[in-house]
């Protein structure tokens, strides 16, 4: 498990590629109220889950911890499941790890799709044709079939790093697309000739000029990247083809599912991960649309 | 000439897609540590409580290698896979049910695919487009942020999740329709096409349920910025209607990159489409690759893969082929 080592902290990495500076002197402007309701979910969300495991009285993943099918009570506040397991610990882990391996990979995802964007739309010609050829390639090719081939060739014999990994590999291609198109109008400003003039080489425009003006956009892009890997994983869990003995929001869905939870009158164990990952991509997306908004709303372009 | 500049690119991306597309479903298995055929060697030798000899067992591997394409190297293979793929439409056959053609199982199951998928992205596409249009328009006023509100909460849940929401709603907690619905095979009389259609109801609601979300999302934005522009005044100070203007300035001009935005998408809407016949037992693509993960069937799961590829990349094409016919800016270049 080298995701549970990383001290990856959801909330921080959220706000921090915002410039500090600005965000010191004024940071009303980023304010609205779409922003604050879903950094507020991430918050509770996030803190919640990373703190909260330290004080669980047994790995929640093990089975038969507790006896099975209890009902809610003081001792397991949503009673335990049929493998017998706690289902709040059960669903407190399984946020972690969701959150965990969503930040992983849109970190993963967000370089690639930087690099890939910006140079493409910058540098142009033979080099952004064949590239844009790729990345829509990337994008027509459904993605859930060719993870399906590759859950079924190693089922068992992965580890919940590697599904991360195959998800970068094949998730990149949308941020590339949208962060190439802000490169390519921006390629055209007046600010970007200056420089240019000025005798600055390429990796130089990319980098002082064109980055910190997509910055924002790069910082939507991740946040939905979040959302997009966690979904795909949990898609992927949720009909067995993850590890699905890690706790995720998916995982919890396929135990619930394969042991008939809606037949046996077990509410409780299917409707909390529901509610749970509801909450939690609300959480996300309006996060999402709120930096767009304020961001947006600073540019004078609402 | 713009229509077939257009046209001529369009084709080419088609094409690229398909050829990159099937290599990266020829290439994945063989980069992967995992040999189908010593699984299925595995699989017969349990049955046969190992009581095969090495000559058979070696006897049988070359068998299941000229039966799968595994013979001679890499881009012998390629080749010959190409071809078996792109003039054949061959896959060999299946693995559970021997003998059973994997071309002929994809077949049956593409018509259930095709049908519910289309009539759901469709009426998801037309409705959302329309409340988007609404709430884009009137954005002013305060009702039409309760019609973004739909939008999104609709939008960030995942397929499974309303799945699964739906079956339980609608199916446990007011019991319209059965928990596990049945699709009869066979000729299709009155009453089956009735019950097919019934029990289609709750993937379709599924489907158009995730579909709608995102389209009013778009569809507002677009709807809100279209609405801004000066010729949209224009209409208002020459005494259109707001009907007039609503359709025929912002939605025809706003509907133009909604049309491109399904093309991209696709790819997505038919991902969805699997879970969710994977989760209601649609007998679809879906189904059918579910079944032959579990099942370790390679065969088949290569067969729907090229089939997913092939269906996604023609939609893609058909949609933006269509596009010049919306927008008379291409037409007339």
């Amino acid at each position: 498990m080298t995701l549970e080592s990383q001290d990856v902290e959801p909330s921080a990495l959220v706000v921090a590629p915002v410039p500090q500076r600005k965000a010191r002197a004024s940071l009303l402007w980023l304010f609205n109220p779409r922003l604050a309701i879903g950094l507020f979910i991430l918050a509770v969300m996030g803190l919640g889950s990373m703190i909260l495991p330290a004080f669980a009285p047994a790995d929640p993943s093990l089975q038969a911890s507790y006896m099975r099918n209890l009902p809610m009570s003081g001792a397991h506040w949503l009673g335990t499941n049929a493998l017998g397991q706690d289902i709040l610990w059960f669903l407190i882990f399984a946020i972690r790890n969701s959150l965990m391996l969503g930040i992983v990979v849109a970190v993963g995802v967000t370089i690639i799709a930087t690099i890939v964007g910006l140079s493409a739309g910058y540098i142009g010609g033979g080099f952004e044709r064949a590239v844009m050829l790729v990345v829509d390639t990337f994008i027509t090719i459904p993605l859930l079939p060719i993870l399906i081939i590759l859950g079924a060739l190693i089922r068992g014999n992965t580890s919940f790093f590697t599904v991360g990994l195959i998800i970068i590999i094949f998730g990149w291609a949308w941020d590339a697309r949208t962060v190439r198109a802000m490169a390519l109008s921006l390629r055209e400003r007046e600010f970007i000739n200056m420089a240019r003039f000025s005798g600055a080489n390429t990796v130089h425009i990319l980098v002082r000029e064109i980055f910190p003006y997509v910055s924002a956009y790069i910082l939507v892009g991740f946040i939905n990247t979040v959302l997009f890997a966690i979904n795909t994983e949990a898609t992927l869990a949720v009909i067995g083809l993850s590890k699905v003995e890690v706790p995720t929001l998916g995982s919890i869905i396929f135990w619930a599912l394969s042991y008939n939870a809606l037949f046996t009158g077990h509410y409780a164990w299917i409707v909390a991960p529901i509610m749970a990952t509801v909450i939690l991509f609300l959480g996300l997306f309006l996060t999402s649309t709120g930096f767009n908004q304020a961001f947006a709303n600073k540019r004078g372009v609402s | 000439m713009g229509v077939l500049i257009y046209v001529a690119k369009r084709l080419g991306l088609y094409f690229a897609v398909l050829f990159i597309g099937l290599t990266i479903t020829f290439m994945l298995p063989r980069l992967m540590p995992i040999n189908p055929v010593d699984g299925y060697i595995g699989q017969i030798q349990s049955r046969a409580n190992g009581t095969l000899t090495p000559e058979a067992i070696a006897e049988m591997r070359a068998n299941l290698e000229a039966l799968y394409g595994l013979k001679g190297d890499l881009f012998t293979q390629y080749l010959s896979y190409l071809k078996r793929v792109v003039v054949d439409f061959d896959f060999g056959p299946s693995f559970t049910y021997y003998p059973a053609r994997v071309s002929t199982m994809i077949v049956n199951a593409l018509p259930w695919t095709l049908g519910l998928l289309l009539t759901a992205t469709l009426i998801a596409w037309l409705l959302g487009n329309m409340v988007g249009l609404v709430a884009g328009y009137f954005h002013k006023r305060k009702a039409a942020s309760v019609l973004e509100f739909v939008g999104i909460l609709l939008y960030p849940i995942p397929y499974y999740i309303l799945a699964v929401t739906v079956l339980l709603v609608l199916a446990y907690l007011v019991p319209v329709f059965p928990l596990s619905p049945t699709f009869p095979v066979g000729p299709i009389t009155f009453e089956k096409a009735g019950l097919i259609l019934y029990n289609s109801l709750l993937p379709g609601i599924t489907l158009v349920l995730a579909g709608f979300g995102w389209n009013i999302l778009s569809m507002k934005a677009l709807a809100v910025a279209t609405t801004e522009e000066p010729y949209v005044t224009y209409a208002r100070l020459k005494g259109a209607s707001n009907w007039t203007r609503m359709t025929r300035y912002v939605f025809r001009n706003a509907l133009l990159p909604q049309v491109t935005a399904l093309a991209l998408s696709l790819g997505m809407v038919f991902n969805g489409a699997l879970l969710t016949e994977m989760i209601f037992s649609y007998p679809g693509i879906g189904l059918i690759m579910r079944t032959a993960a579990t099942g370790g069937d390679y065969n088949v799961l290569y067969g729907a893969i090229t089939l997913s590829i092939l269906a996604v990349a023609t939609a893609g094409l058909v949609i933006d082929l269509v596009y010049p016919l919306l927008d008379p800016r291409i037409r007339h270049k």
